[in-house]
């Protein structure tokens, strides 16, 4: 199999690449600053929680070479956890935040243990095996409630100061999380871990044969996808006031790699693109039914036929720099 | 009443043949997904899909053309299996090249717009659909009651996954297909049309998995999410038992589906879940599955 026919299209020239990334992140900031007085901002709150979950997918798929089919359980988990932590036991939203992103790392760990000890096709079977058996557990558990999930989770008081029922003060909060989520993955993929993950992706009998313990890679990058995933989804719980079975379910799964693959697998800034694009048409779609899941098929089929770099790796391939 | 560990017979028995039932669906689907991942290294995700269709297919036979269940038991995996046919002529042939994950995401596609698709006609209640009137009714066995119609779908299930494994394990059509697992470059240097084997393998496993959907329209309606769950359970079923083996995950799916009839009686909480517990389980002893070798 020659090296382009790969699932991704990596990066190349790191110190190269850098000057142009930046270019491109202050863009991004700068158009995330402004968009909340012009666009609807719970709208967007919603959008950046999608593509963090879905940058968090993608260092698994993009720079590990592991297609997780299971993620939404990381999303769900740390949802819950999140949810029940701030109703019930009256957390502050940032330690109700910290609590959920833990309890996925925690299950991060469990389910990657297991998922690592098979490779391709089959660690995304296991991974979506898992993730239904973690949803049949929350419908029986009682603290979920259920079908209604947890409503009414309230907001609080951000370090005791801020109100975060100003929808502004909620809005900035979470574009500052997504921030930390997005920079924290960007330092990872250019960090001498990151270039041992994309040589395990590329050949890890080589790599293995090179020294590198690749299990405890593969590890590592699967936690650390899981508790950025945990991240978005504790976000998630606190924007909507609300943790529902929605966010465990396996379309979830599917469409935060329906996210990645047409924002561009691999790239940087594809998985947010491709995370706004999918949460709009959501939106503009969301009072024509099944057309919606119709649609997303048929953009999973045209984007493996004819457009497998996705947005960003096509716009990437044009200006020859990798985003 | 009889009871055996403090569980009234009537109920162990019930359970247990609802089990075999699931066993045969399991069995039909995995060998069904084991056959194309041999010859293709795709996993086909739209295989619930393709099981809904058949269901939907033996349904249409029946309102549309006035085509009762036998004709449509022979009909429908050859109607859903040429759809099979052209995916794979279409979409599929052009992905052998790449990495096998792009197979799982395009059929995970198909597999959401067929199902979309079913769901703006059908919405998600279940269809009846009758079963034949030759079986209709039932056999008292002394220990349970026994309907006609699960005997029969247990029984076929059976004779085709051991003709289907009788086929590709012991014949000149299956060593060729063996042989095209192994090397298929090797095998198209002797002059076998290596491309159209796989094509028509597809369509088998396609075919297979209609014909489970016909056998299951009776028991569980027709419904345009029955497949969608069901694709994962079996996903489960095939990690455990490994698709090395086309026997293998025979034996597998019906143990499983037994396994699962006896947790809904002993402990029902479990009974979702008890098929992917024991997949974890196995994953920590034999990762490769139960009749699987690591490759």
């Amino acid at each position: 199999m020659a090296a382009e026919d790969r699932v991704v299209v990596g990066t190349s020239g790191e110190e190269a690449t850098l000057g142009h990334q930046r270019v491109a992140f202050a863009v991004m900031v700068a158009l995330l600053v402004i968009a909340p007085f012009t666009v609807y901002p719970v709208f967007l709150m919603k959008a950046l929680c999608f593509a963090l979950f879905a940058c968090a997918f993608n260092l698994l798929i993009g720079f590990g070479g592991l297609l997780s089919f299971g993620h939404a359980m990381f999303l769900g988990t740390a949802g819950y956890f999140c949810a029940h932590a701030a109703k019930v036991w009256g957390f502050n939203p940032e330690f109700a935040i910290l609590f959920g992103t833990g309890a996925s790392a925690l299950l991060g760990v469990v389910t990657g243990l297991l998922a690592i000890r098979r490779q391709g096709i089959y660690f995304a079977m296991i991974t979506l095996a898992l993730a239904q058996m973690i949803f049949f557990f929350y419908v029986q558990t009682p603290f979920t409630h259920g079908e209604d999930g947890i409503q009414a989770v309230p907001r609080g008081m951000l370090f005791g100061l801020i109100d975060l029922s100003n929808v502004m003060a909620m809005y900035f909060f979470v574009l500052a999380i997504f921030l930390v989520g997005f920079l924290l993955i960007y330092r990872v993929i250019h960090s001498p871990f990151g270039q041992v993950l994309k040589a395990i992706r590329e050949n890890e009998p080589r790599a293995i044969s090179l020294g590198y313990r690749t299990d405890q890679y593969k590890l590592l990058a699967f936690v650390l996808s899981a508790t950025l995933a945990g991240m978005a989804g504790s976000t998630k719980a606190l924007v909507f006031q609300l943790a529902s079975l929605t966010d465990v379910h396996w379309t979830m799964s599917g469409e935060v790699v329906l996210m990645t693959l047409l924002g561009g697998l691999g790239t940087v800034f594809g998985p947010v693109v491709g995370a706004f694009i999918i949460i709009s048409m959501e939106n503009y779609l969301a009072g024509m039914g099944q057309w919606v899941t119709i649609i997303q098929g048929s953009i999973f089929v045209v984007c493996v036929l004819a457009f497998r770099r996705g947005i960003i790796g096509e716009v990437g391939h044009w200006l020859k720099k990798p985003l | 009443m009889e009871t055996i560990f403090g569980i009234p017979t009537q109920a162990l028995f019930g359970q247990l043949l609802i089990g075999l039932i699931n066993g045969s669906f399991y069995a039909l689907l995995s060998l069904g997904l084991a056959v194309i991942f041999g010859l293709l290294n795709i996993i086909n995700f739209t295989h619930g899909a393709q099981y809904m269709m058949g269901a939907f297919c033996g349904y249409f036979l029946l309102v549309r053309f006035g085509i009762g269940y036998w004709w449509a038991l022979a009909l429908t995996p050859l109607i859903v299996g040429a759809t099979g046919v052209i995916i794979e002529r279409l979409m599929l042939s052009r992905l052998y090249q790449l990495d096998h994950l792009y197979g799982l995401l395009l059929t995970f596609g198909l597999a959401l717009i067929v199902q979309g698709l079913a769901r703006n006609e059908y919405g998600t209640s279940g269809i009846p659909y009758n079963m034949p009137a030759e079986l209709a009714g039932g056999q008292n066995l002394g220990f349970m009651f026994l309907p006609n119609y699960r005997a029969w779908v247990i029984v076929a299930s059976l004779v085709v996954c051991v003709a289907t494994w009788f086929v590709i394990e012991k014949t000149k059509l299956g060593s060729y297909l063996r042989a095209a697992t192994e090397n298929p470059a090797l095998v198209q240097a002797f002059g076998i049309n290596v491309p159209r084997m796989i094509t028509l393998t597809y369509g088998f496993g396609v075919a297979l998995a209609a014909f489970a959907g016909v056998m299951a329209a009776p028991i569980y309606q027709v419904n345009p999410l029955m497949g969608a769950d069901l694709i994962i359970v079996v996903f489960a079923v095939v990690v455990i038992g490994g698709m090395g083996s086309i026997m293998g995950s025979i034996v597998t799916g019906f143990a499983l589906g037994l396994i699962e009839g006896l947790t809904k009686v002993f402990y029902p909480e479990a009974s979702n879940t008890v098929i992917f517990v024991i997949m974890a389980i196995v994953l920590m002893i034999k990762p490769a599955g139960l009749f699987g070798t690591q490759r």
